[in-house]
C-alpha cells in the first residue's frame, strides 16, 4: 500500500465525505471556535451535556478544512459521546491518533488535532476544565 | 530591417545549475512550483558561500589583518552589487537586514514610532503579505494613528477610487504596498501609489520581496522612499535581505537595533550613531550569506531580469490555460498581462492541503494555505488556496505534471 493510499484510507475518506456530527447546534451548552493558523482552517465545536450536565450527550461541528481535519473531527464526535467533560479534557491526543490510524507529518498533525483542541477549549469555557497544553497562557494582540 | 530579439532563457539548461533537481522526491523527479515561497539555489551561489568560508572568512569591518580585510571586501562588495541591482543612488542607502520582513519592521519601528500619532493615517492594501501589514497595524495602534487598507476588486487588483476617501480620514503619513502580490501575482501600481503618497506628504514603502526575483526593480524609477527585498527568493541564501531607503530619511531616523557596529562613540552618559548604512546594522551581520546574496544577484543579472520575466510570463499563460480547462478549478487573480508567475487556485470542494498532499506524492511541490495573506483570503471569501509559482528554472513539463496531478486529486477526493 502506498503512502498515498494509507493517508487517504477508506475510513478517512468515509468520514471526510460523510462527516458525522456535522452542522450547527443552536442551543449548545458549550462551544468554541478554533483555527489552524497554518492553513486558515476554521472549526466551531458545539457540545450538549446530558441530564447530569457533565456527560457529553452530543457533539457537533461546523466549519471548513482539509480531509484530515474534517475526518478527525468527525471521528472525535463519535469518540467522546457519553464521556465526562473532565475525561475529554485530559483525553490524550494519541487516543485520537490511534483512531485515525495513519502516519501524519507534523503539519498534518495540526490539522488532525484542530477539532480536539477546540473541543477542549469549549469544555474549558463551560466547565473550567484544563486547557490543552500549549494554549495555556495564550493571548492575542488586541488591536480593536 | 533588424528586429531586436526578445531576451530568452533556456530553462532546461539553467536547471543543471541547481543540484536539487538531481535528486528525486517520493521516487519522482522534483517539480518545484513553490518559488514564490523560496527559490532553489544554483551552484554558483553555493560555491561562492563555500569559497568565501574557505578562503576569506573573518568578522567584518574592524579587524586590521588581511583576512578581515578580505571578508569586509566580500561583504561590502555584495552591498555594491545589490545597490547596482536596485539602481540605488548610493551604496550607503542599502542596509543589510535578516529579511524583507525585518526591513519593513525597521521602517515601521524606527520611522513610524517617531513620526506617527493621532490624526495620522497609515495606509496598506488588502493584498499585502502579513509582513507589510501587521507591522503597520501594530505601529498605528501604538501611536494612535488610523489604519486603512486599500481594497481590491474581483480580479485581485487594487481599487484606487478609494484613495480620496482614505485621504479624508486624516493626514496620510505612510503608504505601504507590495509591488507583486505573493498570493495572486498581481503587479501593483506602486509607482502611482507612491506619487499619491508624496502628494499627501507621506512616505512610500514598497515590499519588493516578490518582485525583485522576477522583474527589474529600479528604486529611482519607482519613486519610493523605502524598498525591501529578500535574498532567499532570489536564489540566494536565507537569513539575509536588504532595505534600500532614501538617505535624507535614513539619516534623520532613530536607530532600530542597538549594539556593536552601529555606534560612533559610547560614553557612560551618551552614545552617538555610526554613519549610514552601519547605523542600522548592529551586531555581526550574516556575512557569508550577504556574499551569497551578491552572487545570486550576479547570477540573475547574467541571465537577465527581462528574460526571466518573459519566461515566467509564458509559463503563467500556459498554466492558466491548462488549469482553466479542468472542470471545477477556479483560478484567482488578474489576467496574465498584469501579473507575475503565480497561480492561486482551488479545486471545487477539495481543500488545498489535500491537493498539495496528493501532488507531493507525484513529486510536485506547491504551497497550500493562506500564504500569509489572511485579509486577502477573507476578502475572497475563502480560507486558503493552492498556489503554484514559477521561476527561471521552471519548465512546461512541470505544469503538465501539475495538471495531471490535479486530475488525480479530483479522482481520489472529489
Amino acid at each position: 500500500m502506498s503512502e498515498f493510499d494509507q493517508l487517504y484510507r477508506e475510513v478517512i475518506l468515509d468520514h471526510y465525505k460523510n462527516p458525522r456530527g456535522h452542522g450547527v447546534m443552536e442551543d449548545a451548552d458549550a462551544d468554541a471556535e478554533g483555527m489552524n493558523p497554518l492553513c486558515g482552517d476554521e472549526v466551531t465545536i458545539y457540545v450538549r451535556f446530558g441530564e447530569d450536565s457533565d456527560t457529553i450527550d452530543e457533539v457537533k461541528f461546523s466549519g471548513r478544512g482539509c480531509a484530515i481535519s474534517q475526518a478527525a473531527t468527525s471521528m472525535l464526535t463519535e469518540m467522546v459521546q457519553g464521556k465526562k467533560a473532565s475525561e475529554v479534557a485530559t483525553l490524550d491526543k494519541d487516543e485520537l491518533l490511534d483512531e485515525i490510524g495513519i502516519p501524519l507529518t507534523p503539519i498534518r498533525l495540526k490539522c488532525a488535532m484542530l477539532g480536539l483542541t477546540t473541543l477542549k477549549v469549549a469544555l474549558h469555557k463551560a466547565k473550567g476544565t484544563p486547557l490543552p497544553q500549549g494554549l495555556a497562557g495564550y493571548d492575542e494582540l488586541e488591536l480593536t | 530591417m533588424a528586429v531586436e530579439a526578445r531576451p530568452k532563457l533556456d530553462a532546461h539548461k539553467l536547471r543543471t545549475d541547481f543540484p536539487i533537481f538531481d535528486g528525486e522526491v517520493n521516487g519522482k523527479p522534483l517539480a518545484y512550483l513553490d518559488s514564490a515561497a523560496s527559490a532553489q539555489k544554483p551552484r554558483q551561489v553555493l560555491d561562492a558561500i563555500r569559497d568565501f568560508y574557505e578562503t576569506s572568512y573573518a568578522n567584518v569591518h574592524r579587524g586590521v589583518y588581511k583576512l578581515a580585510e578580505d571578508a569586509t571586501a566580500g561583504y561590502e562588495g555584495a552591498r555594491a552589487k545589490i545597490a547596482s541591482f536596485l539602481n540605488a543612488p548610493s551604496e550607503r542607502e542599502v542596509i543589510f537586514t535578516r529579511s524583507a520582513t525585518e526591513g519593513i519592521n525597521l521602517v515601521a519601528y524606527a520611522w513610524g514610532l517617531d513620526n506617527l500619532g493621532p490624526g495620522d493615517v497609515v495606509v496598506v492594501t488588502e493584498l499585502e503579505h502579513h509582513s507589510n501589514f501587521v507591522p503597520w497595524q501594530y505601529v498605528a495602534k501604538r501611536t494612535g494613528a488610523e489604519f486603512r487598507a486599500i481594497p481590491f476588486d474581483d480580479h485581485g487588483e487594487l481599487t484606487l477610487e478609494s484613495l480620496d476617501e482614505i485621504a479624508a480620514a486624516g493626514n496620510v503619513k505612510v503608504v505601504a504596498n507590495n509591488l507583486v502580490s505573493n498570493s495572486l501575482g498581481t503587479i501593483n501600481p506602486s509607482e502611482r501609489l507612491g506619487a499619491w503618497a508624496h502628494e499627501q506628504g507621506a512616505i512610500m514603502v514598497v515590499d519588493a520581496a516578490q518582485a525583485a526575483p522576477h522583474r527589474t526593480v529600479d528604486v529611482q524609477a519607482l519613486g519610493a522612499d523605502f524598498v525591501a527585498i529578500s535574498s532567499h527568493k532570489m536564489c540566494g541564501p536565507t537569513g539575509v535581505g536588504a532595505l534600500w531607503g532614501k538617505r535624507e530619511l535614513l539619516e534623520r531616523m532613530s536607530p532600530f537595533n542597538l549594539g556593536g557596529e552601529m555606534i560612533r562613540s559610547v560614553k557612560l552618559d551618551k552614545t552617538t550613531w555610526n554613519e549610514l548604512p552601519y547605523k542600522f546594522e548592529a551586531g555581526t551581520p550574516a556575512i557569508a550569506e550577504a556574499v551569497g546574496f551578491g552572487a545570486a544577484v550576479d547570477y540573475l543579472t547574467e541571465i537577465g531580469l527581462e528574460a526571466i520575466e518573459a519566461h515566467e510570463h509564458e509559463l503563467l499563460a500556459y498554466a492558466l490555460d491548462k488549469l482553466g480547462e479542468i472542470e471545477g478549478v477556479t483560478c484567482y487573480g488578474p489576467p496574465p498581462e498584469r501579473r507575475a508567475g503565480i497561480v492561486s487556485f482551488n479545486v471545487d470542494g477539495i481543500h488545498p492541503h489535500d491537493v498539495a498532499q496528493v501532488l507531493d506524492w507525484e513529486g510536485i511541490a506547491i504551497r497550500a494555505g493562506h500564504h500569509c495573506t489572511q485579509p486577502l483570503m477573507t476578502r475572497l471569501g475563502i480560507a486558503a488556496t493552492s498556489r503554484a509559482s514559477f521561476y527561471l528554472y521552471s519548465v512546461r513539463e512541470e505544469i503538465d505534471r501539475l495538471v495531471a496531478g490535479v486530475e488525480r486529486v479530483k479522482k481520489v477526493l472529489g
